[in-house]
């Protein structure tokens, strides 16, 4: 599809760019110190931290990439909503009051709290570190898809553009304004969700009477588009994709439903028909590529149910391998909220160990009402007659588009704020990394306040602009896809030494240092052997993957664990003799 | 976290892994079972999900309530 820029989307855009930088001057001057950098002095007020939970939490693979896989595949992308909700479980029954109790700013203050080894501060520190920079390829990916439209801009000037508001945000005023900028956030996400599924709910369904008819994108080995076989433009002997996404039947031979109820919603989507285009490549023999998007109609009750996109059709298969693949993947989500780095450093801006937990429940309840509106605003997308074929990720902003255009100007706004939120709380956590964890341990004096502050800095412009040269490289990697892959990590190298530190009384410090080791690394290298990196990455074909499966979770998970136990009994023994 | 605490906290973590590790299993093991329509022509899948996202809530503020009091008193 061609997107013209909306002026009034640039306008509230720059409104909210700018609004969100001159928040961070303002409070800027209240965070001199260590403890108010990294920590906001732990006076966050609990319903703002567990807002800005949510504004930390809902990146753009929540927003653009569940709702566009619902989009275009229906019920499945809401599985990862219902895992990504039920890590928060984890979270809150046994993480949150710990982390508040045991530590000061970063996640290795809390695992060495007992130890004071600059071992596990180290491996903390490089483990937070990979997680951050493995979670800001995907938001920085995401950036630069929302840019192309919104602005008419280039791929790499939105991941730039979002790079240097961000390093701008961190390095200004740290946590304090990092915070904000996340409540602001979460709230306005959460609040014209809402709106949209009303609308959406009160537009009710119609059926599409117009010509249902393939499209072709055709990329000619000289490197040219061609859309139906014209050159990709709006003049006249060109041509561009038309927007798609229509019902085909309703129960009943109706016509148009009127508004619905939020089930009657799905038991009348159950009972129709949909228009899904899934692509087809074909390979000439000159050498270009045609991509054939054929509109097939689809049972409602087909869309409604797992198992159709392709990353999960494993589940109807009789393949034992197939069915271990969803497990891990389900698994990860589960263990891996809890140990992403820029949602533990939240529980350090309250002021104790009641806050952490009340943030957390306020938290839940933003979050999961997100959640639940995900299905809706998928399947509204689904329905809305405006979906670009070639890209999901724009299926939220361009349902809103359907509806006027300055909620698509509203939506489109705080996409990109919501990269802001997450990026800029994911920087911090590695600037907290870098200054206080890594180079803490490698010198035998305490910092002083002042260095920290400047070390964390500098460390916050090295890591955005890394982050920004990831994001342009990426570009074409899909959005919720590189996502699986952080938590994957966190759960396999931050969960068990958290867990088993704990619950279990004989963890030693180098059963954590292990633990963290072996789970970094495991799934890390996990991923780089497995199919799905085979295919998209190296290009080469996915048969020749050195693991039985992509999702590393279910193994490298419980390795993690046996490995602090293992390493744990022997150094315990060792200490003994 | 005091010991009452951390004993609820981990019953109801308990609970909520058996229901999310539930329905998990039976997505990948009997993914028909999901495509039933048991209740106001609503598949399964879609109570399930919706059903563990408010039981998650709902846990979260039974979790508040129930250690609330003990630490606000100090």
């Amino acid at each position: 599809m061609i997107y013209s820029p909306s002026f009034l989307a640039v306008g509230i855009f720059l409104l909210f760019v700018g609004f969100t930088l001159g928040l961070s001057f303002f409070l800027g001057g209240k965070a001199k110190s260590s403890e108010g950098y990294f920590a906001a002095h732990g006076q966050i007020p609990w319903f703002v931290n567990g807002v800005a939970f949510a504004g930390d939490y809902l990146s753009a693979a929540s927003f653009l990439g569940i709702c566009g896989m619902i989009a275009f595949y229906g019920y499945d992308g809401f599985l990862y909503s219902i895992g990504y909700l039920a890590g928060w479980i984890v979270a809150l029954f046994v993480v949150a009051e710990p982390m508040k109790r045991l530590g000061k700013f970063t996640f290795a203050d809390a695992l060495n709290s007992q130890f004071n080894s600059r071992g596990i501060k180290l491996a903390a520190g490089i483990s937070t570190l990979a997680v951050s920079i493995f979670y800001l390829i995907p938001q920085m990916v995401g950036a630069g898809v929302l840019v192309q439209p919104l602005l008419g801009l280039p791929h790499w000037a939105g991941v730039v553009i979002v790079g240097a508001v961000v390093i701008t945000i961190v390095v200004t005023a740290g946590m304090v304004s990092t915070t904000w900028v996340q409540f602001l956030k979460g709230s306005l996400l959460v609040f014209f969700s809402a709106i949209l599924t009303v609308m959406i709910l009160q537009r009710g369904f119609e059926v599409y009477e117009g010509p249902i008819e393939p499209q072709t994108v055709t990329k000619t080995a000289d490197g040219q588009t061609l859309v139906n076989g014209l050159p990709l433009g709006e003049g006249e002997n060109q041509a561009s994709l038309k927007p798609v996404g229509h019902l085909s039947k309703l129960p009943g031979g109706m016509k148009k439903t009127g508004p619905l109820g939020p089930l009657e919603f799905f038991s009348v989507l159950q009972e129709s028909e949909v228009l899904l285009s899934s692509p087809e490549k074909t390979v000439a023999e000159d050498g270009s590529v045609t991509t054939t998007y054929t509109p097939k109609p689809t049972p409602g009750s087909q869309v409604l149910r797992p198992g159709e996109h392709p990353k999960f059709k494993g589940i109807r298969s009789d393949n034992f391998i197939d069915k271990l693949n969803f497990l891990s993947l389900m698994l990860a989500l589960f263990c891996g909220t809890a140990s992403l780095p820029h949602i533990l450093i939240r529980y350090y801006t309250v002021k104790d160990e009641a806050a952490a937990r009340k943030s957390t429940i306020v938290g839940i309840g933003c979050i999961g009402f997100f959640y639940v509106l995900t299905l809706y605003m998928g399947l509204g997308a689904m329905t809305s007659g405006a979906m670009d074929v070639t890209n999901s990720n724009m299926a939220a902003p361009l349902l809103a588009l359907s509806m006027s255009e300055l909620l698509f100007a509203i939506i489109s706004a705080i996409a990109f704020t919501t990269v802001l939120g997450t990026v800029s709380g994911l920087i911090l956590a590695s600037a907290g990394a870098v200054s206080h964890d890594l180079v803490a341990s490698f010198r035998k004096t305490e910092l002083t306040d002042h260095q920290q502050v400047r070390i964390a800095k500098i460390a916050s412009v090295v890591v955005g602009m890394i982050a920004i040269v990831l994001g342009i490289l990426f570009e074409k990697m899909n959005v919720s896809y590189l996502v699986g892959w952080a938590f994957s990590v966190a759960a396999s190298a931050n969960l068990p030494a958290l867990m088993m530190l704990l619950f279990w009384k004989g963890t030693t410090k180098q059963g954590i240092i292990a633990a963290i080791i072996v789970g970094m690394t495991s799934s890390l290298a996990w991923i780089l052997l497995s199919a799905d990196t085979f295919a998209k990455v190296y290009g080469l074909p996915a048969s020749d993957a050195l693991v039985p499966f992509s999702q590393p979770g279910i193994v490298t998970i419980p390795l993690g664990f046996v490995t602090l136990v293992v390493v744990s009994l022997m150094t315990k023994s060792s200490a003994d003799c | 976290m005091n010991s009452r605490n951390s004993r609820i906290g981990l019953t109801l973590f308990a609970i909520y892994l058996l229901l999310y590790g539930g329905f998990v299993f039976i997505n990948a093991f009997s993914p028909t079972t999901m495509e039933a329509t048991p209740v106001a022509g609503v598949n399964v899948a879609i109570l399930c999900g919706f059903g563990l996202i408010v039981t998650a809530f709902i846990f979260a503020l039974l979790y508040g309530f129930l250690c609330g009091p003990t630490e606000d008193d100090r």
